[in-house]
């Protein structure tokens, strides 16, 4: 080990402390005071207003929806781009983080351009079918989709490469078919690893903001969610209502991450 | 021991197929769409603008911004996985639950949160609602794990023994952190860095409370997109989108080389 100076270590460790604090701890502990200044209410008055109840079912419904999506393709493709050779999978397995170094905004136009209904790539035939995509609920389940869709991927992938298919063999030369396979030996040896990936991609899909308030249109008592309803309403001077919603928010996330942190390490053990 | 593959038979192949017509849906059409429509008005477009005077600074502040909250987190996240990893005192463990809470945390709920500390009603009575510190401030905010969750399983593996061996050879304690100890952070830290940068020239949601997107002093470049999108301009609003994919492209590879060269030279 280095020998640091006691006064020095004494210094790092204060200024962690210092700049955690004031960035991080502080400032979310005031978002939490400042939703129950006034005990329940501002809860209660949020709950009791239509347009916002409708926002927060949105962001259930847009969320659950689209992370379902997410499970099922997330594990597919795992499963494809470590068991199987096929011709593009390393093109395919760089394409997949993308979303991770796009902007929301930038997600967001990328749909609208597509799908959006007058001079969309496909968003014009599609609105002549009469499905719409843009300023509806599949736009923002597609947006959302899109912004999480690494997620379980990464979560998945390693733990596949980790585990080998030594069992999977095994399992096939005693007769057992692709499905009883896929069932009984991989989706069990996995299950850790795609419950982390859906807790995060949920984390990732209440919280989206950006992508989403772009292809709703924001509407508000239609396409609004809660991300887009906090915006709404702080600027348009219901601080209380925008404190308590992020409150739940925030709450969601947090919960998220520590439901993450409390099953990590049984599973490494 | 060699991998057995499995090459795609009926169901493989179908599942391929039907997950490649969705990834294409969702993110590689759209995407190739945005590339598609920036070059839409020839590269007389392109230049015009970018040659705006309000999308030039934008864009500035932006990369600007970004690459100083890049140095800021290649110091501070360093600082904060070092006394994680090799300080053992009271608390240690809720500091470490609080350095994801950035990722956690929804990014308009981000930009509240700093209101509350930094904003109108500030407990210490600063303002910095719409200011440039505001920015500086949002970016640091969203982008303080990287570097962090990067540095810290690399130092946690670090081989003591090294560090021993450099001590009993007469090297001092900066001696030893400055030839023994950061060569071997200076990967993660390239990557932490990279992914850093990225995700602050693409960030929204938390400037959209706290800057409020003053054209010429808080305005980053994706307030400039939204108000070019509901400008009816997804044209310039493209325009701007593939400079910001080129830009986080740029400093993704050029960290990547840095890392090579690190790895080859240790």
């Amino acid at each position: 080990m280095v020998r640091t100076h006691p006064a020095l270590r004494l210094v790092l460790r204060l200024l962690v402390v210092g700049y955690l604090v004031m960035l991080v701890a502080w400032p979310v502990g005031l978002v939490v005071t400042h939703t129950f200044d006034h005990g329940f209410t501002a809860l209660d008055n949020a709950f009791a207003d239509p347009n916002v109840v409708h926002a927060l079912k949105m962001t259930a419904i847009v969320s659950v929806i689209s992370v379902l999506i997410n499970l099922v393709f997330g594990v597919t493709i795992s499963i494809l781009l470590v068991r199987y050779e096929f011709w593009g999978k390393r093109a395919l397995s760089a394409l997949i983080d993308v979303p991770l170094s796009v902007s929301p905004v930038v997600v967001g136009l990328s749909l609208l351009l597509v799908y959006n209904p007058i001079n969309g790539w496909f968003g014009a035939g599609l609105a002549d079918a009469g499905i719409k995509i843009i300023f509806s609920t599949p736009g923002m389940i597609m947006a959302t989709t899109f912004v999480a869709l690494p997620l379980v991927i990464r979560e998945v992938v390693p733990v596949l490469e980790e585990i080998g298919d030594d069992q999977e063999w095994a399992a096939r030369s005693l007769g057992a078919s692709p499905v009883q396979v896929l069932r009984r030996i991989t989706l069990p040896s996995i299950k850790w690893a795609i419950v982390y990936g859906v807790v995060l991609a949920l984390a990732r899909s209440i919280g989206e903001f950006g992508a989403v308030k772009i292809v709703s249109g924001n509407i508000v008592g239609s396409t609004q969610t809660a991300t887009t309803v906090v915006e709404e309403r702080y600027q348009n001077f219901d601080q209380p209502t925008a404190y308590a919603i992020s409150f739940l928010l925030a709450f969601a996330s947090v919960i998220c991450i520590v439901v993450v942190a409390v099953l990590r390490p049984k599973n490494e053990s | 021991m060699s991998r057995k593959v499995n090459s795609l038979g009926r169901g493989s192949g179908l599942a391929l197929g039907i997950s490649l017509t969705w990834f294409s849906l969702l993110v590689l059409i759209p995407l190739a769409a945005v590339v598609v429509k920036s070059t839409a008005g020839g590269w007389s477009g392109f230049t015009h603008t970018l040659s705006n005077p309000q999308t030039q600074a934008a864009l500035r502040l932006t990369i600007g911004d970004s690459l100083l909250v890049t140095v800021l987190n290649v110091v501070m996240g360093t600082v904060i996985a070092w006394v994680l990893v090799r300080e053992r005192f009271p608390g240690a463990a809720i500091l470490d639950v609080i350095i994801d809470l950035p990722f956690a945390l929804p990014t308009i709920v981000a930009g509240l949160v700093l209101l509350s500390l930094y904003g109108p009603q500030s407990p210490f009575g600063v303002n910095e609602a719409n200011t440039r510190n505001a920015v500086f401030l949002a970016l640091a905010f969203v982008t303080l794990p990287f570097i962090v969750r990067t540095v810290q399983p690399v130092l946690e593996e670090l081989d003591k023994d090294v560090e021993e061996a450099a001590s009993s050879l007469g090297a001092n304690g900066f001696t030893t952190f400055r030839r023994v100890i950061l060569p071997s952070l200076v990967p993660a830290i390239a990557a932490g860095a990279g992914l850093s940068f990225a995700r602050a020239i693409s960030e929204y949601g938390s400037l959209v409370l706290l800057s409020g997107n003053l054209p010429f002093k808080t305005e980053v470049a994706s307030v400039r997109i939204v108000g070019f999108i509901e400008g009816d301009n997804t044209a310039a609003a493209s325009v701007i989108a593939v400079v910001l994919l080129v830009a986080a492209l740029v400093v993704i590879v050029a960290l990547d080389v840095v890392q090579r060269r690190v790895s080859r030279r240790g």
